[in-house]
């Protein structure tokens, strides 16, 4: 995706330049976004080496584990369906703390790690639906069903409703600490680089309350 | 609002209060720890610098050569409309399939109007609550072979609107 956004920035940038007379300011303006690229990497290196040395403690003190755990009640109000006991569970939870932190190098692991247990509790779910009789719990192992699932069970290849309201919630963005940003703020000059701390969780709540409400309306929806 | 602005000071402070002291606590070796932590935050960083002059570079083309200014002029009318000021834009929808061609986008806005600008606060906050709808779901989708996404991308593009809503909204208010 990024080679086509790159290239279309690169390209229609030089072309139009060319059609207008502006080659000269392109060629400046490439010299100067390289060299500020590096400056804002020495920027960037005290601010996120600070961060990461910080969160290395909360991980390795077992304290990502501990808020993980803590999350029960907020996953049984997002996941009505999901087992007590499912491993998905942690996994969810590790990847939304995690996210929440703004780690994501431990967010992504657990979230995938999650998507593979949700794939295989729907799995579960084709092969034995709540109200099956044994023969058509052989069939469903045949794949004989799949073109009339039973409630709660996505046919192979789509999206279980876990699943959904996983990424959406995900996508939703949980983020606390938006420490690249503020990074980002030092290295331009702002006389607050922080100061949008707050607005920004604001704004993150705002969006993922947004993401709360779309996935409890549809899971009261009837039906997959 | 005061409470919101109180968050900005405290909340760094004290996020790092509670996780060296819990460190503390479970007597672990924090410094350790934390140095070991910081050293992959330098191998991160560094790991970044090319795929940032890269971005920046494609920024600096776009806005150097008066594309983006031509595009931004065509529309800015209908942005303008709904509260969007034109350069954030093509950040919005950028940040949708890339994190760092968005990024790059704004550190230009950060460049051309500065950082505590209408437009630079308005940035930072947008792309501090959204995410790359795109990329984060084919990511998360193909890892289990999951072709039919169902109702995830119209949520997750209603949580990113309402995000950049929120944030043109707090921006106009700090």
């Amino acid at each position: 995706m990024l080679n086509y956004i790159w290239a279309f920035m690169v390209i229609a940038g030089v072309v139009w330049a060319a059609l207008h007379g502006n080659t000269a300011a392109v060629t400046q303006g490439l010299l100067d976004s390289a060299a500020d690229a590096v400056s804002l990497c020495i920027t960037m290196l005290g601010v996120v080496s600070l961060w990461t040395g910080i969160l290395k403690i909360g991980e390795r003190s077992g304290l990502i584990d501990r808020l993980a755990q803590r999350l029960g009640p907020v996953l049984r109000f997002l996941f009505p369906d999901l087992p007590e006991d499912h491993p998905a569970r942690r996994s969810i939870a590790v990847n939304m703390i995690a996210n929440v932190l703004g780690l994501g190098w431990a967010a992504t692991p657990a979230g995938l790690q999650a998507m593979k247990e949700l794939a295989e509790l729907e799995e579960e779910r084709r092969a034995a639906p709540p109200e099956s009789s044994a023969g058509r719990n052989t069939a469903a192992k045949r794949g004989a069903v799949w073109r009339k699932p039973e409630k709660g069970a996505a046919p192979p290849g789509t999206a279980s409703r876990e699943m959904c309201t996983f990424l959406i919630i995900n996508i939703s963005s949980l983020q606390l600490i938006p420490v690249n940003m503020i990074a980002y703020r030092s290295q331009y000059g702002s006389a607050a680089p922080a100061a949008i701390v707050g607005p920004a969780a604001a704004a993150t709540a705002v969006s993922t309350l947004a993401a709360v409400l779309f996935c409890r309306a549809m899971n009261s929806k009837k039906g997959t | 609002m005061s409470f919101i602005l109180w968050l900005s000071d405290h909340l760094i402070p004290l996020t790092i209060l509670y996780i060296v002291g819990f460190g503390a606590l479970m007597r672990r070796p924090v410094y350790d720890d934390f140095v070991e932590g910081a050293k992959e935050g330098v191998r991160t960083v560094f790991g970044v610098l090319p795929t940032l002059v890269g971005l920046m570079a494609g920024a600096g083309v776009l806005r150097s050569s008066g594309l983006l200014d031509a595009a931004c002029g065509v529309l800015g009318r209908w942005t303008e409309e709904i509260g969007l000021p034109p350069r954030l834009l093509p950040v919005a929808v950028v940040k949708l399939f890339s994190s760092g061609a968005a990024t790059g986008l704004a550190l230009d806005i950060f460049k051309t109007y500065g950082p505590d600008s209408r437009p630079g606060l308005t940035a930072s906050l947008m792309l501090s609550s959204t995410e790359t709808v795109f990329y984060t779901m084919s990511v998360y989708f193909l890892s289990v072979n999951v072709k039919k996404t169902r109702y995830t991308l119209p949520g997750a593009l209603l949580a990113t609107a309402t995000g950049i809503a929120a944030s043109v909204f707090l921006a106009g208010r700090m």
